[in-house]
């Protein structure tokens, strides 16, 4: 642990308050002049990760579920496909998209990942996506693990993904021309890797599978991408869910959680903070009011409410006992200008933030290890 | 002879990846192949060039030969749909077209992720629908080996009208059963229109599948323009056939361009195109396969083996496929050949490597292309550059400005959307098949 606070923040949608995609935008959505094909969605996912990473945000989460979530919009779309359009147009902060396990391919996350570390160079994340899907298992046409069985699926997908990444050694592509060969093929590995579970195996019988029950599955490998630039993608989970060994950052929600995070051996903590500010001239309390009165918000876990100065005197005492903060706001469109215009310039002025280099790794940013591939011969 | 389509004009594409050892990649010039940089070089390099789209395939399992990885051709790519997603945010104009199967995708995660596509870019997202079903690549996947062959392209249709029912039904539920997809999802994400529809697949079935759903054909007839009119005919009928207009289809074969200042230097270029695609490794590796055996131990400057082959059908490398053959007779004819004409293992397989694509002069190549869109053999081309990220420069540079003066290529885009580009019509609404919205 260390005295630098890194300062994550979830930018999907509207805002974390159930209400907050009820509001008129207040950033108009419509096409900038002169941008042709630049959509509304394009132009939110752009503006809102640029001004993340000029304020020096550490890394930013997109939240996404495959059928549509309670409190969200209804339109929502694909948070690796959001996370890689912003990956060229953004140059240090982290792309943490949320993918859950229980739903896309394991060797599809695998893939879709890899790539975005590719394209951002090496800035790419993995929020693992907990708890039940609704609507899942008829989406799927499969059955989708769930309660106990979901913490076992999920450190089984997991764990092949991480086997994935690490199946092409940072060396694999040799390009010899004196013998034609692209790869060394010594240097590629299969991982035959086999889940846990006793449900039926392979579909069609799947179909006709009990709810809930875990199907078991195999994976033969090697992934189709090489290795990335971070080696592997930072993996951004809920300690209970995951396993601390199997995550490089947790995600906590409330401080007493932090020890048993520790305990577990998870390199990085940070705490999960709902934001409602002062902002344009109302009062974070009133803003709350106003947005419970719509539909009410939840009560649990960490939540700051009042002026941006309260919050940076609050953010500065959790030096020390956290790693970082991820900051859920409200409602974007009012708490991302206040954050961006006097929380985190005050931050940086106290030397309470890291300032992330353009072209660092978000492993770089976090200072964690370039992990070695485990199946890289240590010759 | 008279055009049959006077006005037609030449649609380019770029394939980036390739397959096979059509990429050299021991040229000096060879960038990298997985680079971030590579492939926004390319793309930006094809829309400076008007073109309709960027294309990347899918493999989702390592090639192997002989139970090892093949490791003489390029290996890895990114996945394609986040990568489309990347490029995506520095383009403006130019579609992007992702392969995926499907077998082992999920039709409510797929038609999802293609919608996002499709969203994110203004309406430039392309589906290449291919059928992948062999159970070696489903080693990689939950369901593993499930689909039969013979269910590939009725899997395909009903994937497809579930993914359309999707793209339509924000707002709604949408309930979809036949016999291999079954779903009930609720559309997170909303279209004004739907991503266009490429269908690559050569057989019956697969032309029978791209008459009933495709928009666009990403076909592997792109050399021979009697080979190339007989496909297109045969679309057409097939079109007719199942109650379409025969221009709902637009045809675009796989091919390349080799372009030098005269017909005799183009010539000669691609002899040295060759040369450098079938590297005395893959000469033995081509071989290999005919005679089903590991035979990179030969002299590639050296005799043909002189026994005969003893497997009954010729290997494919697995994950490319290969039409199967009597291997004896392949070998006993290479053998013959290479005795007649005093053939080398490496002479005989350059000499057997069929010339692909276009050689010549930028003005001979643009008159064929010319002739062959106008003749309604092709509505143009998707190209695969033997060398990245600087293989399309001179067909941006020189070829199409050759086919702007022929009247043949648009001068600017006028859209975009890549629908729009195509010149497709809009897709009619899929709520039919909606149940109890
Ligand atoms: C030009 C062309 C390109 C293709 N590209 C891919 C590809 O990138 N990935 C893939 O899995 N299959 C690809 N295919 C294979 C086909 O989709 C299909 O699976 C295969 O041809 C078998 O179908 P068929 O029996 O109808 O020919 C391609 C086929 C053609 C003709």
């Amino acid at each position: 642990m260390t005295d630098i606070l890194h300062i994550a923040l979830e930018v999907d949608g509207a805002g974390q308050h159930p209400a907050a995609h009820l509001l008129a935008p207040h950033t108009t959505p419509a096409t900038p002049p002169g941008r042709p094909g630049v959509t509304p969605d394009a132009h939110r996912v752009r503006t809102v990760t640029a001004a993340a990473e000029n304020a020096g945000v550490t890394f930013v989460t997109f939240d996404d579920s495959l059928t549509p979530a309670p409190g969200r919009a209804a339109h929502r779309i694909d948070a690796v496909t959001r996370a890689a359009f912003v990956a060229p147009l953004t140059s240090r902060l982290g792309l943490v998209p949320l993918v859950h396990p229980a739903v896309t391919e394991p060797f599809h996350v695998a893939s879709q990942l890899a790539a975005l570390d590719h394209a951002s160079r090496g800035r790419a994340g993995w929020l693992v996506g907990t708890g039940p899907v609704p609507g899942a298992r008829r989406a799927l046409d499969r059955p989708v693990a769930d309660g106990e069985d979901l913490v076992a699926e999920t450190v089984d997908v997991v764990t092949v993904v991480r086997d994935l990444w690490d199946s092409w050694d940072d060396d694999a592509t040799i390009r010899d021309t004196a013998t034609g060969r692209y790869i060394d093929r010594e240097r590629l590995h299969y991982v035959d890797f086999a889940s846990g579970g006793d449900g039926p195996f392979a579909s069609p019988a799947l179909r006709s599978a009990p709810d809930g029950a875990r199907a078991p599955f195999t994976v033969k490998g090697p992934l189709i991408v090489p290795r990335g630039p971070q080696g592997q993608a930072v993996v951004v989970g809920r300690v209970g869910t995951v396993p601390g060994a199997l995550l490089d950052v947790a995600l906590v929600p409330d401080l007493a959680d932090v020890d048993a995070a520790r305990g577990d051996g998870v390199a990085r903590v940070l705490v999960d903070l709902t934001v409602t500010l002062d902002a344009a001239g109302t009062p974070g309390t009133a803003r709350r009011d106003q947005l419970d009165a719509l539909v009410p918000g939840t009560t649990t876990g960490l939540a700051y409410t009042g002026d941006a100065a309260g919050l940076v005197a609050l953010l500065l005492d959790l030096r020390g006992v956290v790693d970082g903060v991820r900051i859920l706001p409200s409602v974007l469109d009012d708490d991302l200008p206040v954050l961006v215009r006097d929380v985190l310039p005050a931050l940086r002025v106290a030397r309470a933030v890291p300032v992330p280099r353009p072209g660092a790794t978000l492993r770089d940013t976090l200072g964690l290890p370039r992990p070695a591939s485990r199946f890289a011969a240590t010759a | 002879m008279t055009d049959r389509f006077p006005h037609a004009h030449v649609h380019l594409g770029v394939f980036f990846q390739g397959v096979n050892h059509s990429t050299i990649w021991s040229d000096p010039a060879s960038g990298s192949q997985l680079d971030f940089e590579t492939f926004r070089q390319v793309v930006q390099t094809a829309e400076r060039g008007l073109f309709d789209a960027f294309f990347l395939g899918e493999g989702l399992r390592l090639r192997e030969q002989n139970g090892l990885l093949h490791d003489l051709d390029v290996v890895g790519r990114p996945d394609a749909i986040t990568q489309l997603a990347a490029l995506a945010a520095v383009t403006t104009h130019i579609g992007l077209a992702a392969t995926q199967n499907v077998t082992y995708n999920d039709p409510a995660d797929l038609a999802r992720r293609l919608a996002s596509l499709h969203a994110l870019s203004g309406g430039r997202a392309a589906w290449n629908i291919v059928t992948t079903d062999n159970a070696w690549t489903g080693e990689n996947f939950r369901r593993g080996g499930w689909l039969h062959h013979s269910q590939r392209y009725e899997r395909a249709a009903e994937f497809v009208q579930a993914a359309q029912a999707i793209w339509d039904g924000f707002g709604s539920t949408v309930r979809y059963a036949a016999s291999t997809v079954e779903l009930e999802v609720q559309p997170t994400v909303e279209l004004a229109d739907h991503p266009v529809l490429f269908q690559a697949g050569d057989s019956p079935d697969g032309r029978d599948f791209a008459a009933r759903h495709a928009e666009v054909i990403f076909s592997a007839h792109g050399t021979d323009f009697d080979d190339a009119l007989g496909f297109a005919d045969d679309i057409r009928a097939r079109l007719r056939a199942a109650g379409r207009p025969e221009d709902d289809i637009k045809v675009l074969p796989s091919t390349q361009f080799i372009l030098a200042a005269t017909d005799e230097e183009a010539r000669e270029k691609a002899r040295w195109v060759k040369e450098q695609q079938v590297t005395p490794a893959t000469a033995l590796s081509l071989l290999g396969q005919v005679w089903g055996e590991d035979l990179s131990s030969y002299d590639p400057d050296g005799p043909l083996p002189a026994h005969d082959p003893a497997i009954t059908q010729v290997s494919e490398t697995r994950g490319s496929p290969r039409p199967g053959a009597d291997p004896r007779a392949v070998a006993r004819a290479w053998r013959e050949r290479a005795e007649a004409e005093h053939l080398t293992i490496r002479q005989l397989v350059l000499a057997q490597d069929r010339q692909r694509g276009f050689v010549g002069s930028v003005e001979s190549v643009a008159d064929e292309l010319v002739r062959w869109v106008r003749s309604g053999a092709t509505d143009g081309f998707n190209i695969t550059p033997w060398l990245v990220p600087t293989g399309l420069d001179d067909v941006v540079d020189l070829l199409v400005p050759a086919l702007q003066e022929r009247g043949a290529y648009r001068t600017e885009y006028t859209s975009t959307s890549l629908r729009d580009h195509l010149g497709l019509r809009a897709p009619v609404p899929h709520r039919a098949v909606l149940v109890g919205a």
